[in-house]
């Protein structure tokens, strides 16, 4: 074959690679009107693990383990058997909250951040991690996932969990208190975690209500007088109380790697309370675009095949050639 | 075509043979382990390090180790550089080797291996996913390597009727066996995008990703071959090959230009080359990374070092281990998941990796006195 042949060939390919480009470059995915989630104010968090308890009741799971022995709430980290916890944070450093006196301190609450645009769904290759077009929660379906982790991978907070110590393990993650058997909020009740929690430091809502109150209280001053939901944005009750600390004027997951459906405020830099610096633009956007760029509908592929096989098919038609 | 090769003339139970069984047996005790207790019981995977030895070693440097007969389907078919046909045959062997075991490691690693035929569900498959195209592709690149190998089969128990059949469609199965591999190994880059900044910016280019993946595979490949056909000459006594590999040692330079210019371009726009003499464990590993990539560069780039076959052997190794580098690194050393999670693999995780080694060198020391791979020595 001549050079100029395989030159047209593979020139043939990339002008189809680049057309097949533009078409498909995606945006951060946009939020459902009826999305739910979570107010979290660490402002208001007295570290009681109310939730975590609650939690691990709704989830049927067992308490950690140290050195062998029960302990009263231990948990750490977020694992397979503790979907969300309550950690305490050096609010100065955002190192652990052991000596008081050097800085302020805060609690925060982790758990899955239910993203609007989740790279756990972007990247699970079985549809295991859905999110649901209405109420937004990301569930995961343990019957139809292979084990392979990407999400936990992708997940930009550490929130999938895997069981490796069980021989059939699965992926464990908070669904908002809406999987298979619990559907609290198909039912119209709210997670577990919000509905025990003693101060409103946790509240449930759709998203659109929780931005708004957000911005409320960023409004507000340390020592002003304030009237808090509990439980939920549109609960009867409230306590009033005064404001505890002058608010970081962010609204963690409003902008986030494209958002998410459980927002956080508090009194301390958040990046210090264990979650991310993230850009406005999702990962998930990043990954799909790449990867329609190079699949968008297997144009580019179909055509380079073609030119591979037409090469292949002259190259070997009545044996070898050497140039 | 077919009486280009041949079955080489020594007994299969040697010594080495015999070691390599022994480390294959403790390989099979560990899978027994890891299928009745978990993960847990063999690996330091943690909630931190989703993917540890078994599938950055086993998988995705493995595959990369595995592109020999890609590269040389590329120079033989497409490029129609007849003369390099001889070293066909044992680059697909290897080849063959390395992704049955690539598929069969990321069956082991997987967490819920007995749903794994969810993938090639259509109603299961999600399209965005990296992690599907990497799955579907190695699939059907491993029936297209059976295929691509079967001739050594069939010319061997003498079935020509399958052979004739096999001739015809030839054709199809070389252009999927040149597209599938360019697009799996692309895509074992793309699968970093979706972790964001839990890679280290040195290697977390968001658009190149898939580039640098594929050109060093590709470098990979060229090595892979090279190295081969080295090893297989100076242990079986055999004429030297370097005549033909020196001109896979062109080909190299090529792409290690076109991969500097890109890599290093890439790190300067980002403004983050500085990263690299910062002089942590990162930094450090990416300067390693770099000269194993710049010496095969230097090597090969003159006519005179092409042409020595210590030379070449040299350059094959530095770029072998410089790709393998770049993954590991990619993978493992520049992963940051936060919340204080380290990884370090454990002994049984590494053995069942040596173990995987093990099964390719006795599977290739068996087949080419079992089958007609080698390519024919001329005076025999």
């Amino acid at each position: 074959m001549k050079r100029r042949d395989f030159l047209k060939a593979a020139g043939t390919g990339a002008l189809i690679a680049t057309s097949a480009g533009t078409a498909s470059a995606r945006d951060n995915l946009p939020v459902s009107e009826e999305a739910v989630g979570m107010l979290y104010d660490a402002t208001l968090c007295i570290g009681c693990r109310a939730c975590v308890v609650k939690c691990k009741e709704i989830n049927e799971m067992p308490p950690e383990l140290v050195e062998g022995a029960e302990q009263w709430d231990m948990a750490e980290e977020l694992s397979a058997d503790t979907l969300t916890i309550i950690q305490a944070y050096n609010g100065a450093t955002g190192g652990n909250a052991a000596r008081l006196e050097d800085g302020t301190f805060s609690f925060s609450k982790r758990q899955c951040m239910h993203c609007v645009d989740a790279g756990c769904v972007s990247v699970c290759p079985v549809k295991a991690m859905k999110k649901d077009p209405k109420t937004g929660i990301v569930s995961h379906d343990p019957d139809a996932c292979i084990g392979c982790r990407y999400c936990v991978m992708a997940c930009p907070y550490n929130v999938p969990k895997y069981e490796y110590d069980e021989a059939f393990g699965q992926i464990q993650k908070c669904q908002l208190c809406n999987q298979k058997g619990v559907e609290r909020i198909d039912q119209g009740q709210i997670t577990g975690c919000t509905e025990v929690c003693p101060t409103g430091a946790n509240i449930f809502g759709t998203r659109k209500e929780l931005l708004a109150e957000a911005k409320r209280r960023l409004q507000l001053k340390k020592g002003d007088t304030y009237r808090y939901q509990l439980s939920s944005i549109d609960s009867p009750h409230t306590y009033e109380t005064q404001v505890k600390a002058d608010y970081q004027q962010h609204i963690f997951g409003e902008k986030e790697g494209g958002g998410t459906q459980v927002l956080v405020l508090a009194g301390t830099p958040i990046t210090n309370l264990g979650l991310p610096e993230l850009p406005e633009r999702s990962y998930a956007a990043n990954s799909e675009t790449v990867q329609h760029t190079l699949y968008g509908g297997m144009i580019a592929p179909a055509g380079i095949l073609a030119g591979l096989i037409y090469l292949a098919r002259r190259n070997t038609k009545g044996g070898d050639h050497d140039e | 075509m077919s009486n280009q090769y041949q079955r080489l003339d020594h007994k299969i139970v040697t010594l080495p043979f015999v070691f390599l069984c022994l480390l294959i047996g403790i390989t099979a005790l560990i899978l027994v382990e890891r299928f009745v207790f978990g993960l847990g019981a063999v690996t330091n995977l943690n909630d931190g390090y989703p993917w540890g030895v078994w599938v950055v070693y086993d998988v995705i440097i493995g595959t990369g180790f595995a592109t020999g007969g890609w590269a040389l389907a590329m120079v033989v078919y497409i490029a129609n550089k007849g003369k390099y046909h001889p070293l066909v045959r044992p680059a697909l062997l290897a080849s063959l080797f390395g992704y049955s075991l690539g598929a069969f490691s990321a069956f082991v690693d997987m967490g819920r291996y007995w749903q794994a035929y969810n993938m090639f569900l259509p109603w299961q498959m999600n399209f965005n996913s990296v992690m599907l195209e990497v799955g579907l592709c190695v699939t059907a690149y491993t029936i297209i390597l059976v295929l691509e190998f079967a001739p050594a089969f069939l010319d061997r128990f003498k079935a020509p009727r399958l052979k004739e059949l096999l001739d015809r469609w030839l054709f199809v199965i070389l252009g999927l066996g040149v597209l599938l591999p360019a697009m799996h190994q692309s895509s074992l880059g793309s699968m970093l995008i979706a972790a964001g900044h839990k890679v280290d910016p040195l290697w977390q280019s968001v658009s190149l990703q898939p580039l640098f993946a594929l050109i060093t595979a590709i470098a990979m490949g060229f090595s892979i071959v090279i190295f081969e056909a080295s090893l297989v000459t100076a242990g079986y006594r055999r004429p030297s090959e370097t005549h033909l590999l020196k001109g896979l040692g062109k080909i190299i330079v090529y792409l290690l230009v076109g991969y500097f210019v890109l890599r290093f371009g890439d790190l300067l726009l980002r403004g983050e080359l500085g990263r690299a003499f910062a002089g942590d464990l990162r930094g450090n590993m990416f300067l390693i990374e770099t000269l194993l990539f710049l010496t095969p560069l230097v090597i090969l780039l003159s006519p005179k070092r092409r042409s020595s076959g210590a030379q070449l052997m040299i350059a094959a190794v530095s770029l072998l281990l410089a790709g393998a580098l770049f993954r590991a690194n990619a993978f493992m050393i520049a992963w940051h998941p936060g919340g204080g999670y380290v990884y370090f693999p454990s002994t049984k995780e590494l053995l069942l990796s040596i173990g995987f080694i093990a099964i390719e060198l006795a599977g290739y020391l068996a087949i080419v006195k079992w089958l007609p791979v080698l390519p024919k020595v001329e005076h025999a």
